[in-house]
């Protein structure tokens, strides 16, 4: 329908939004095998020199492991809290129901800023020292929207009358939670963890808030590339980073577009 | 000895399940109490720690700090948000952070509206999938990665001066400047744009472009008559991403604004930080929150949230 003239300039027009989206990650990719420790372009030639000198470095090894623990408990209670949540939305009708969506989605919705300084003066109120776990409690608390938008999505997709047939069938309320319901929700469990870990692992302004002297990976970097310090071993981090949530990503956004088991 | 011992955890586990049908039977006779329980753990996180952090952030905002002992002095005072009207400096600061996300959200519309019709309505299904996937990928990819690669880019040895200089122009210096910033933020939050743009065009009956065309409508005016504002809730859903990121983000304007650059985020992670002065940035913080309150406001008499 659209004239000749308007397809080739869409065409053209995508083309140069693909471009301008993925030139920086090429950019990134490309750095990391400078073989010079001088950043200019084009690198002079290939090396995997920093790849060894970045993980041979305790500073950034033990940065790694704060971010993998830190990614791995946030994201469990956020599955946890966020399947709850869920479950009662969709299941059961209550004063304030519409809330609860709009209560959770608040500490994405909010700038980074608001999240992070409103945590910060809770730990401080409370005396609270900034440890391990103030940052897991601000980890979690952004992460329990991932799930529960991946959870409630799909709970809308399954019949409610799967349910009903196994209670009539004369399971009781836990069998066919265990049997019907939680085989059906699994796999947006899965890909709702797996999203909630990426952005956990990659979260930097809330955890400025929440840190105080430690470093998780990606403020690791923040601090490097402010000073300017350790530039080759930063293009190396920042690749392994990318790769890192790349994967769980790709994995979940796997698991959520196969349809429910009954829409085979 | 491991049979008794096995014989007594099947028991065990046995008296557990009949307990688990137990209350599963009462919570079905009581939904109530079912929804209750369901609720109470992420409620009880929510209204403990962040409603109530938001609500001391608040409270906090009317306090004040002794500048003697650095204790804060909780009686009620509206001097931290007079410090801020009557300052140049913080009424600049918060006008450029706004400026900014407002000339970011206008740009990421006009990068992505056009992308995402392209979607919709020329790619096939096949090319449509691809086209998802590669707007995925820099929505999650990591994002320090990315504003650490146009610092790569704008270096005066980077990769925008070699283009320019092989195509015959002098070299440009707009690493560390507003441009950056700019340029940076637009290329973050796009694919925040594209996606709500995406579901909204895609929710257009198709026979609404068809009636528009069989009625004598030329192609420009079925855009601005029924296209542009049908998608308009994924538009307004989109801007709610640009908007909110740009306002809260400090990290940027550290790294690829150059001097006076500074943003709302970083004048109350100074005062969090460095000054410890809690009142003064909950009172600065307030600022956005109030902005995007409005916003989120207007944005859900558009029917922005059914896009999102």
């Amino acid at each position: 329908m659209e004239t000749k003239f308007a397809r080739i300039a869409l065409t053209v027009w995508v083309g140069f939004v693909l471009a301008f989206l993925f030139i920086p990650i090429l950019i990134i990719l490309v750095y990391a095998f400078n073989a010079s420790n001088i950043q200019s372009w084009p690198i002079p030639g290939f090396s995997l020199r920093w790849f060894g000198s970045a993980f041979g470095n305790q500073e950034i090894r033990t940065a790694l492991v704060l971010s993998l623990k830190a990614g791995l408990v946030s994201t469990a209670i956020a599955v946890m809290l966020g399947s709850c949540a869920a479950l009662a939305v969709h299941r059961y009708d209550f004063f304030g129901r519409d809330g609860v969506s709009f209560m959770v989605v608040l500490p994405i919705a909010l700038p980074g800023i608001i999240t992070g300084m409103a945590l910060n003066s809770f730990f401080v109120f409370w005396h609270m020292g900034l440890s391990f776990w103030t940052i897991v409690i601000g980890h979690a608390t952004f992460c329990i929207v991932i799930v529960y938008n991946n959870v409630i999505a799909r709970l809308r997709r399954v019949p409610k009358s799967l349910e009903e047939a196994s209670m009539d069938l004369g399971a009781d309320g836990w069998q066919t939670f265990r049997r019907i319901t939680l085989p059906m929700i699994s796999t947006s469990l899965v890909a709702g963890a797996l999203l909630a870990f990426a952005l956990s692992f990659d979260e930097v302004i809330v955890t400025t808030f929440t840190a105080g002297a430690q470093n998780t990976l990606p403020l690791w970097i923040f601090g490097a590339i402010r000073l300017g310090q350790k530039l080759p071993e930063v293009n190396v981090v920042v690749l392994v980073v990318m790769a890192v949530t790349f994967v769980p990503v790709l994995l979940a956004y796997r698991l959520t577009d196969r349809s429910t088991p009954m829409e085979k | 000895m491991i049979a008794t011992f096995q014989n007594a955890y099947g028991m065990a586990a046995e008296r557990i399940a009949l307990q688990l049908r137990r209350l599963s039977a009462g919570l079905w006779r009581r939904p109530a109490l079912g929804a209750g329980l369901l609720l109470a753990p992420p409620l009880s996180w929510f209204i403990l720690i962040y409603l109530a952090a938001l609500a001391a952030l608040f409270i906090s905002a009317f306090w004040t700090i002794d500048s003697f002992t650095g204790e804060i002095n909780r009686s009620w005072t509206l001097v931290n948000f007079k410090t801020i009207l009557t300052s140049d400096i913080y009424l600049r600061i918060a006008g450029r952070t706004i400026l900014m996300a407002a000339a970011v959200t206008l740009t990421d519309v006009a990068l992505a509206f056009p992308f995402a019709y392209f979607m919709v309505r020329l790619a096939g299904p096949r090319s449509r999938i691809v086209l998802f996937t590669l707007v995925l990928v820099p929505l999650w990819s990591s994002y320090l990665a990315r504003v650490y690669a146009w610092r790569l880019i704008f270096a005066h040895n980077g990769a925008l001066n070699w283009v320019l200089r092989h195509l015959g122009f002098d070299g440009v210096e707009i690493g560390y400047t507003n441009w950056a910033m700019w340029i940076v933020f637009s290329y973050i939050w796009l694919p925040f744009m594209i996606m709500p743009i995406y579901a909204a065009i895609e929710r257009i009956p198709y026979s609404l472009f068809e009636a528009s065309q069989d009625l004598g409508a030329k192609a420009w005016r079925t855009f601005f008559k029924v296209i542009l504002p049908l998608s308009m809730p994924g538009i307004v859903a989109g801007s709610i991403f640009t908007f909110s990121l740009t306002l809260g983000d400090y990290i940027t304007p550290v790294l690829v604004g150059g001097p006076g650059s500074d943003f709302i985020g970083n004048v109350v992670y100074a005062n969090v930080g460095i000054a410890n002065n809690i009142p003064f940035a909950a009172a600065y913080a307030s600022i956005p929150l109030v902005v995007m309150g409005l916003y989120l406001v207007f944005a859900r008499r558009t029917g922005a949230f059914d896009v999102m």
